[in-house]
């Protein structure tokens, strides 16, 4: 089991989550996150004053498969996501030691 | 003339019936006729007066709205304090003091000494055009008393600003006020005596309020964050800017009540009234979308409300005397004056969040020698010195005197609150409250 976190521009959200559904992830989880990468943030005026934003909304959608579904969920996210333009954000993979479906009982694979 | 008739014998007579009662009505004769039409005039009055009241009144919203959004999410329960606290204190001082110093019968010219505690209505059968007159001049004493809140966010201990509200209200607004409009009811005031010109109160109420709010923001300094170790300007985000603009809406719709109110009088003169105040607004807008535009390559929405407001406090003076083509030039212009004036308080390090002083403050000055410059009766030197004078007395005045409250209440209870409660924010330091309460576990 592996679990995939991708950092990606809020308004892909919809479609990407059109496209892990196609591809049979069962579930994902949302959270919406404030960071920054190499752009280092961008100008914003407020009264004349202009300042920078440091942290730039983002969104993090978290999801575990199985080992085979690693790659192809990966790059479902990845062509889906991506604009090409600065801020795209990023994918990271980390094992899962354990999962457990809490109403049923089942462990691992099968609560996934 | 304001006996009591009753309403059928009103349309009784209205509707010519009443030869038909003759045997035990008095007789209809050009005399009764002449009277009923004045009873009619006179209920007009009334009720155009107090909804007018109403809608100044509803301001208070507009300025909750305002200040809350251009200020920190942190200071919102204490913004909505300071607006519901203002109106209420400023309503029961005015009722007390206020309105006796404003509108009493005075000998002097300078304030009034007569209708405390109003007085002025002595019951059931007494004169009732008092009490109307009183709700409608005590909406706009509060309305120049909370413009302060605004100019002093953030920062202000709570029990400062309730100690300010009551002398704005009681003190500072009125004897102003009895200058310049003292003879609407019982007084007679030195400046209209001059031949003043402020027909819904550019200075009396605006620049009295801005200028107070001038005096707080130097008091107290600016807020924590606000100017950098080497004097740059650093910006703090309002935190709901729809909010902002919902505020300036109502106050917009308030203002309808505000200059077209101002005649008391229900009659076909409000109709010019309406439109310059419109006009001013939306070329207010405009002149601040501009030059925002042209400064900062981008059309800034914090100076484009304010840009609204200014037209609105400009054309405050003038609404009555000035024709609709004057009324965009005076609007224009405030729009313009607003954001330089905002840019030159940050530059000298004034810390005012919503830009109070400058839209009540500096466009309620321009309002006032608007007034005079674009006179359809014709422009005169001596008018325009009277205006002039009168914008200086008021700045004299009104800076005078809120400047020397805010440094006795800083000297006595204290007006800012200490570095960490302003840190933590005022509304939960002042009031142990949150304005908005997501995602806290309680128990």
């Amino acid at each position: 089991m592996k679990k995939i976190e991708a950092i990606i521009k809020p308004f892909k959200l919809d479609a990407l989550k059109e496209a892990l559904n196609e591809i049979g992830v069962q579930g994902i989880t949302v959270v919406e996150v404030k960071g920054y990468g190499r752009q280092k943030g961008h100008t914003e005026i407020y009264r004349g004053a202009e300042y920078v934003v440091d942290f730039i909304p983002k969104i993090k959608v978290e999801t575990v498969v199985n080992d085979e579904m690693v790659d192809k969920v990966v790059d479902t996210i990845a062509s889906t996501v991506q604009t090409g333009k600065i801020g795209d954000g990023k994918i990271f993979v980390l094992p899962i030691e354990q999962a457990r479906r809490i109403r049923t009982g089942e462990i691992d694979n099968e609560a996934i | 003339m304001r006996k009591y008739i009753t309403p059928s014998l009103i349309i009784l007579l209205l509707i010519g019936a009443g030869p038909a009662l003759a045997g035990d009505e008095p007789a209809i004769t050009i005399k009764t006729n002449a009277d009923a039409i004045a009873t009619v005039q006179n209920n007009l009055n009334y009720v155009w007066t107090l909804i007018a009241a109403a809608l100044v009144f509803f301001m208070q919203a507009g300025f909750a709205m305002v200040e809350s959004g251009f200020t920190r999410a942190k200071s919102a329960v204490n913004i909505m304090m300071k607006n519901l606290l203002d109106f209420s204190m400023g309503s029961l001082a005015f009722w007390a003091v206020g309105f006796g110093l404003m509108f009493g019968a005075s000998k002097t010219g300078w304030f009034g000494t007569t209708d405390f505690f109003l007085s002025g209505w002595s019951g059931p059968e007494g004169d009732p055009w008092v009490l109307a007159f009183w709700m409608f001049q005590c909406v706009f004493a509060a309305t120049a008393a909370t413009i302060v809140s605004g100019a002093v966010a953030e920062r202000t201990k709570f029990t400062g600003y309730l100690v300010y509200s009551i002398v704005v209200c009681a003190f500072i607004y009125p004897i102003f006020g009895s200058w310049a409009w003292g003879s609407l009811l019982n007084g007679s005031g030195w400046l209209e005596g001059l031949g003043f010109i402020d027909f819904a109160g550019s200075t009396v109420v605006h620049s009295v309020g801005g200028w107070c709010a001038l005096a707080g923001a130097m008091v107290l300094g600016p807020r924590i964050g606000k100017y950098g170790s080497k004097g740059e300007i650093k910006a703090i985000p309002g935190h709901n800017i729809p909010m902002a603009a919902i505020g300036v809406f109502i106050l917009w719709l308030g203002w309808f009540g505000f200059n077209p109110g101002s005649t008391t009088t229900g009659d076909t003169s409000i109709a010019m009234i309406f439109v310059n105040t419109n006009l001013s607004a939306a070329a207010g807008a405009v002149g601040a979308m501009i030059t925002s535009w042209i400064i900062f390559k981008k059309p800034d929405i914090g100076m484009s409300l304010n840009g609204a407001l200014a037209g609105l406090v400009g054309i405050t003076a003038g609404c009555a005397n000035v024709n609709p083509s004057s009324s965009i030039i005076i609007g224009l212009i405030s729009g313009i004056i607003v954001v330089f004036s905002v840019m030159t308080l940050d530059r000298i390090h004034i810390d005012d969040p919503v830009g109070a002083v400058s839209v009540h403050g500096v466009c309620g000055a321009w309002g006032t020698l608007a007034a005079g410059l674009f006179d359809m009766g014709g422009i005169s030197a001596k008018v325009i010195g009277v205006q002039l004078l009168g914008i200086g007395s008021a700045f004299i005045w009104a800076f005078g005197t809120a400047f020397i409250l805010f440094k006795v209440v800083d000297a006595t209870i204290g007006l800012r609150v200490s570095k960490e409660e302003e840190m933590i924010g005022v509304d939960i330091s002042e009031h142990a409250a949150h304005a908005y309460n997501d995602f806290q576990v309680t128990n």
